[in-house]
C-alpha cells in the first residue's frame, strides 16, 4: 500500500478483479459478492413471480382451469418460500455487502472467505428446493409456514429435500449475519461512532442480531420435523404424545422476527433516500434508532398473534394482542419522522424517491391492516383469509420489494458507473405502483367478504375482485421485466455517472468514484 | 354488429355478477351479539386508521406539492424536537390503549364458555366435517358427516355453477336459535379450522387437542363458511353450512335424526346380499374414499396408491380390513374403524374387492367387521 495516493481520501488499487468465471467463483470481494447476491435474488424474484402468475391465472375465474389443487398448493408454497428466502433476504444481504463497507469506511467485509461461502451455498439450496417440483408426489404443498402434521405425516416424500434446503439457507443467513455484525462493530472508520452510522447500517446491525437469534430456531424446527418423519420421534404427532401446536409456537418464534428481518433494512434504505431527495437532514435520527431497536425487541414477544385461533388461553390471547398493538407505536414514530423529513424540504422526485414515498404510503397501509389484525376478537374474522394475504403483501411488496428497487435505482450509478434512464425508471415505477394496488387492494375486500387464503377455487361472490386482482398481478409481473431491461440497459449503454449523482445525498459511499473502485477505503477515511 | 354483441355479452356478465352480490366490500355484521361487537371493533379500528392516514398523508402530500424544488422551495434545517417526538409516541399509545380495552372486553365474552344448553362436537377430516350432538341420555347419539355437495362437473367447468357453488353440503349442521351452543373442536388427521363469518366463530380443529367455542344465533337462516386452515389437496372444498332453526323445530329435527340413527344401527344386524353390499359400497366409497383414491380406483401417483389391482384390495380380507379399520401409520391413510358403521365398512370393502377389474369374488359382512374389531 506504499504507492497509495491520498488525493481523494481513498486508495486507487493497482490491481482489478481476476478474469473469467473463476473471478466469481473464488471472489472474496464484497462488491463482487454483493453483485452476485443481487442478481441471484432477482432471478429468484422472477421464479417466485412466475409461480405467483400461475396462482393468479388459476384464480382469474371460478372453477379449475389450468392446474389441479395438488399443484396449486405447491405453487403457493414455493412462491412463499422462494420470495422470502430467495428473493427478499438475499437482496438485502446483497445490498449490505455492497454498501455496508463503503458506508462505514471499511475496505471489505470482516470475514471475506465466509462471505464467499455464504453466497455460493445458496444456489444449491434453491436448485434442490426447486427440483422437488419434478419429484414423484410433487414438491412441498403445505404452505410456506409448513404446519405439522400436514408437513410431516401427510407430506410428500420430497419434504426431506425441503428440510435440507432450509438448513442450507439458514446456514447462509447465519454466516451472512455474523459477517455483518463483525464488519459493523470492528471495521468502522476512526471517528464513526455508533450514533454517527447511517441508518441503513443501524437497521442492518439490528437485523443481523435478529437473524442470529432466530435462524437456529428455524433449523431446530425443521430438524424436529426430520426426526418425526424418519426417526420415529413424535414432537408434533399427537398420537405419540406430541403437539401440532408446539410446531406453531416454535415456527412463529422464528417467523415473527423473520418478518422484521425483511422490513428493518428497508427502513434503513428509505431513511437514506428521503433526506437525499428532500435535501434536508433526516428528522429524529436517534428516535429512528431507538424505534428500530424497540420493534426488534417486540418482535420476540408477539409470535402467538399468528395463532389467535389455535385456542390459547384468554390471558395468553390478551397478552399477545396488547404486545402486538404496541408495535404500532415505534412504527408510527418512523413514519412520522419520514413525513417530517419531507416537510419543508426542497423535494425532487427521481425514481428512487418515488419508490421511497410509495414505500411510506403503502407500507403504512399494510401497518394499518396490521393494527386491525392485532385486535384479537376481530382477528377471528380476518385470520387465514385474503385480508391477511393483502396485509402481508402490502408490507412485503410495496414495502420490502419497493425499498429494494429504490435502493437499486439510488445506488446503481455508484455500482455501475452509469446512469439509468430516468424516463424509463419512472414508467417502471408508475406501472408497478398501479399494478401492485390493483393486485392487492381488492384482496382486502375478498378477505372481509369471507374468502379463505390458499384455496384453488372460490365461491361465485368472490369472482369480480379476483379477476381484478389477477389483472393487476399480470400488470405488476410484466412491469418487472421492464426493470430487468432498465438495469441491463444502464450497465451496457447508460451515460457515465458522476461520483455523486444526487445533490442531496450524504454518506461515505458518495466520496468514492463511480463506478466504485474494486477496492475502496484501503486507508480509512477521517470522520469528524 | 360484433360490437353490439360484445356489449350485450358484457352487460350480461355484469348483471349476472351483480345478481350474485359480487361486490361485497366489508365484513358482514352477522347474526349474533358477538359478531355485532366484532363488527363494531373492526369499524372502530378501521376509522381510527383512516383518520390517522388522512392526517399523516395529508401533511405528506401537502409537502410534496408545496415544498418541491421546482417551486423554489428552500429546505429548512430542523431535524429534531423532543416535544414533537413525545407527542407522537404518547398520543398513538393512548388511542391504542382505548381500542385495546374495548377489545379485551369482547375477548373475555368470547372466552366465556359456561351455561351452554347444546353441545356439538365438530371433528375435521380430510376433507369433510363430522358433527356429533353430545347427549348422554340419547338412546342413539346423532352423528353424521357433512361433505361438500357441489358436483365435480361444476368445478371442472362442464356444468354451469349454481348459486351456492362450493358452499353447499350434503347435510348441514342444524342449530337452535336463541340458545347457547357450545362447540368442541378436534381433528382426525391434519389441522382444519371451522369458520362461519355470520357467527364470528373461527376455531382450529387440531389433532390431539379439543378446542372450545360458542355461539347464540339470533336469527333463523342458512349461514355458510369454509375451512380456513390449509389441510391438503381439497382444502378449498370443505365448506361449513349451518342451518339455524327455532328451538322447537330443532328438537323435532334431533328426534328424527335419533330415530334415523337407531335404524342405521340396525343395518349392522341384518343379513346382506352381495349386490346390496356392492350398491351401498359404491356410495360409501364415493363419499369416504374417492377424493384420494379416485372414483375409478386409480389413485394419484406418488401421493395416494391405486386400489384397482392393488395387492391389499385383492389380497386377504383380513389384511384389507386391517388397513381400512386401523389406517396406515405414518401415511395419510386414516383409520376408518370409528368413522364408518360396520355395515358401511363391510359394504365398502366388498366394493373395493370387486370393482374396477378387481375380482376377488368374496364378500365381507357386517358380522365379519364386528368380529375383526372384537378380535383385536
Amino acid at each position: 500500500m506504499t504507492t497509495a495516493t491520498h488525493d481523494h481520501g481513498h486508495d486507487h488499487e493497482h490491481h482489478g478483479p481476476a478474469k473469467g468465471l473463476t473471478r466469481w467463483l473464488y471472489t472474496t470481494n464484497h462488491k463482487d459478492i454483493g453483485t452476485m447476491y443481487l442478481w441471484f435474488s432477482f432471478a429468484m424474484f422472477l421464479l417466485g413471480g412466475t409461480f405467483a402468475m400461475v396462482i393468479r391465472a388459476e384464480l382469474f375465474q371460478p372453477g379449475l382451469q389450468l392446474v389441479q389443487p395438488e399443484f396449486f398448493n405447491q405453487m403457493t408454497t414455493m412462491h412463499g418460500l422462494i420470495m422470502v428466502f430467495g428473493a427478499v433476504m438475499p437482496a438485502f444481504v446483497g445490498l449490505a455487502n455492497w454498501m455496508l463497507p463503503m458506508m462505514v469506511g471499511a475496505p471489505d467485509m470482516a470475514l471475506p472467505r465466509m462471505n464467499n461461502l455464504s453466497f455460493w451455498i445458496l444456489p444449491f439450496a434453491f436448485a434442490m428446493l426447486t427440483s422437488t417440483l419434478f419429484m414423484e408426489g410433487g414438491g412441498p404443498n403445505f404452505g410456506w409456514t409448513f404446519y405439522a402434521p400436514l408437513s410431516t405425516t401427510y407430506a410428500p416424500p420430497s419434504v426431506t429435500f425441503f428440510i435440507f434446503a432450509v438448513h442450507i439457507m439458514g446456514a447462509s443467513s447465519i454466516m451472512g449475519a455474523i459477517n455483518i455484525v463483525a464488519t459493523i462493530l470492528n471495521m468502522r472508520a476512526p471517528g464513526m461512532t455508533l450514533m454517527k452510522m447511517p441508518l441503513f447500517v443501524w437497521t442492518w446491525l439490528i437485523t443481523a442480531y435478529l437473524l442470529i437469534a432466530v435462524m437456529p430456531v428455524l433449523a431446530g424446527v425443521v430438524t424436529m420435523m426430520l426426526m418425526d418423519i424418519h426417526f420415529g420421534t413424535a414432537f408434533f404427532n399427537a398420537a405419540g404424545g406430541g403437539s401440532p401446536v408446539l410446531f406453531q409456537h416454535i415456527f412463529w418464534f422464528f417467523g415473527h422476527p423473520e418478518v422484521y428481518i425483511m422490513i428493518l433494512p428497508a427502513f434503513g434504505i428509505v431513511s437514506a433516500i428521503i433526506p437525499a431527495f428532500a435535501r434536508k437532514q433526516l428528522f429524529g435520527y436517534s428516535s429512528m434508532v431507538y424505534a428500530t431497536a424497540s420493534i426488534a425487541f417486540l418482535s420476540f414477544i408477539v409470535w402467538a398473534h399468528h395463532m389467535f385461533t389455535v385456542g390459547i388461553p384468554f390471558l395468553g390471547e390478551a397478552f399477545f394482542m396488547w404486545a402486538t398493538m404496541l408495535i404500532a407505536v415505534p412504527t408510527g414514530v418512523k413514519v412520522f419522522n419520514w413525513v417530517t423529513t419531507m416537510f419543508r424540504g426542497s423535494m425532487t422526485f427521481e425514481t428512487p424517491m418515488l419508490f421511497a414515498i410509495c414505500f411510506v404510503v403503502l407500507f403504512t397501509i399494510g401497518g394499518f391492516s396490521g393494527l386491525m389484525l392485532a385486535v384479537a376478537p376481530a382477528d377471528f374474522q380476518y385470520h387465514d383469509t385474503y385480508f391477511v394475504v393483502a396485509h402481508f403483501h402490502y408490507v412485503l411488496v410495496p414495502g420490502a420489494v419497493f425499498s429494494i428497487m429504490a435502493a437499486v435505482y439510488y445506488w446503481l450509478p455508484k455500482w455501475s458507473g452509469k446512469m439509468y434512464n430516468e424516463t424509463m425508471g419512472k414508467v417502471h415505477f408508475w406501472l408497478s405502483f398501479v399494478g401492485v394496488n390493483i393486485l392487492f387492494f381488492p384482496q382486502h375486500f375478498l378477505g372481509l367478504a369471507g374468502m379463505p387464503r390458499r384455496i384453488p377455487d372460490y365461491a361465485l361472490q368472490f369472482a369480480n375482485f379476483n379477476m381484478i386482482s389477477s389483472i393487476g398481478g399480470f400488470l405488476f409481473g410484466a412491469s418487472q421485466l421492464l426493470f430487468l431491461y432498465i438495469v441491463v440497459h444502464t450497465i451496457v449503454a447508460g451515460k457515465p455517472a458522476p461520483a455523486k449523482p444526487w445533490d442531496g445525498a450524504e454518506g461515505l459511499e458518495w466520496t468514492v468514484d463511480s463506478p466504485a473502485p474494486y477496492h475502496t477505503f484501503t486507508t480509512p477515511p477521517k470522520i469528524d | 354488429m360484433k360490437l353490439q354483441r360484445a356489449f350485450i355479452a358484457l352487460t350480461a356478465l355484469l348483471i349476472s355478477s351483480v345478481a350474485h352480490a359480487g361486490w361485497q366490500l366489508n365484513m358482514p355484521r352477522g347474526v349474533t351479539d358477538i359478531s355485532q361487537e366484532v363488527y363494531g371493533l373492526h369499524m372502530l379500528t378501521l376509522w381510527v386508521c383512516v383518520v390517522i392516514g388522512v392526517l399523516v398523508f395529508g401533511v405528506m402530500f401537502y409537502s410534496m406539492f408545496k415544498h418541491r424544488k421546482s417551486k423554489g422551495a428552500v429546505s429548512a434545517n430542523f431535524h429534531e424536537s423532543t416535544k414533537v417526538e413525545l407527542a407522537w409516541t404518547l398520543i398513538p399509545a393512548a388511542v391504542i390503549f382505548a381500542i385495546g380495552v374495548k377489545a379485551t372486553y369482547t375477548l373475555a365474552d368470547m372466552y366465556n364458555f359456561e351455561d351452554s344448553e347444546v353441545t356439538v362436537e365438530i371433528v375435521g377430516y380430510q376433507w369433510r366435517w363430522r358433527y356429533r350432538y353430545i347427549d348422554e341420555n340419547a338412546e342413539q347419539e346423532v352423528s353424521f358427516f357433512s361433505s361438500m355437495s357441489t358436483p365435480r362437473d361444476e368445478i371442472n367447468n362442464r356444468l354451469e355453477k349454481n348459486e351456492n357453488y362450493l358452499l353447499e353440503v350434503d347435510e348441514p349442521v342444524v342449530l337452535p336459535t336463541g340458545t347457547k351452543v357450545r362447540f368442541l373442536l378436534s381433528s382426525a388427521d391434519v389441522i382444519h379450522s371451522w369458520w362461519v363469518p355470520a357467527l364470528a366463530v373461527k376455531k382450529d380443529a387440531i389433532p390431539g387437542i379439543v378446542n372450545e367455542a360458542w355461539t347464540i344465533i339470533n336469527e333463523e337462516g342458512t349461514y355458510r363458511g369454509q375451512c380456513t386452515e390449509l389441510c391438503g389437496k381439497d382444502h378449498g372444498f370443505m365448506p361449513v353450512v349451518v342451518e339455524a332453526v327455532s328451538p322447537e323445530a330443532f328438537e323435532q329435527w334431533l328426534a328424527d335424526k335419533e330415530q334415523e340413527a337407531i335404524e342405521l344401527a340396525e343395518l349392522n344386524d341384518r343379513e346382506w346380499t352381495f349386490e346390496e353390499l356392492m350398491e351401498r359400497g359404491e356410495q360409501v366409497y364415493g363419499s369416504a374414499c374417492a377424493s384420494c383414491h379416485q372414483q375409478d380406483g386409480s389413485g394419484v401417483p406418488g401421493a395416494f396408491p391405486a386400489l384397482a389391482n392393488s395387492p391389499i384390495a385383492i389380497g386377504s380380507a383380513e389384511g384389507h380390513l386391517d388397513v381400512v379399520v386401523n389406517g396406515v401409520r405414518g401415511t395419510s391413510m386414516a383409520a376408518y374403524g370409528n368413522q364408518l358403521s360396520d355395515a358401511d365398512m363391510a359394504a365398502v370393502i366388498t366394493y373395493e374387492r370387486n370393482a374396477w377389474g378387481n375380482n376377488v369374488g368374496d364378500m365381507v359382512t357386517p358380522v365379519d367387521v364386528y368380529n375383526f374389531k372384537a378380535g383385536e
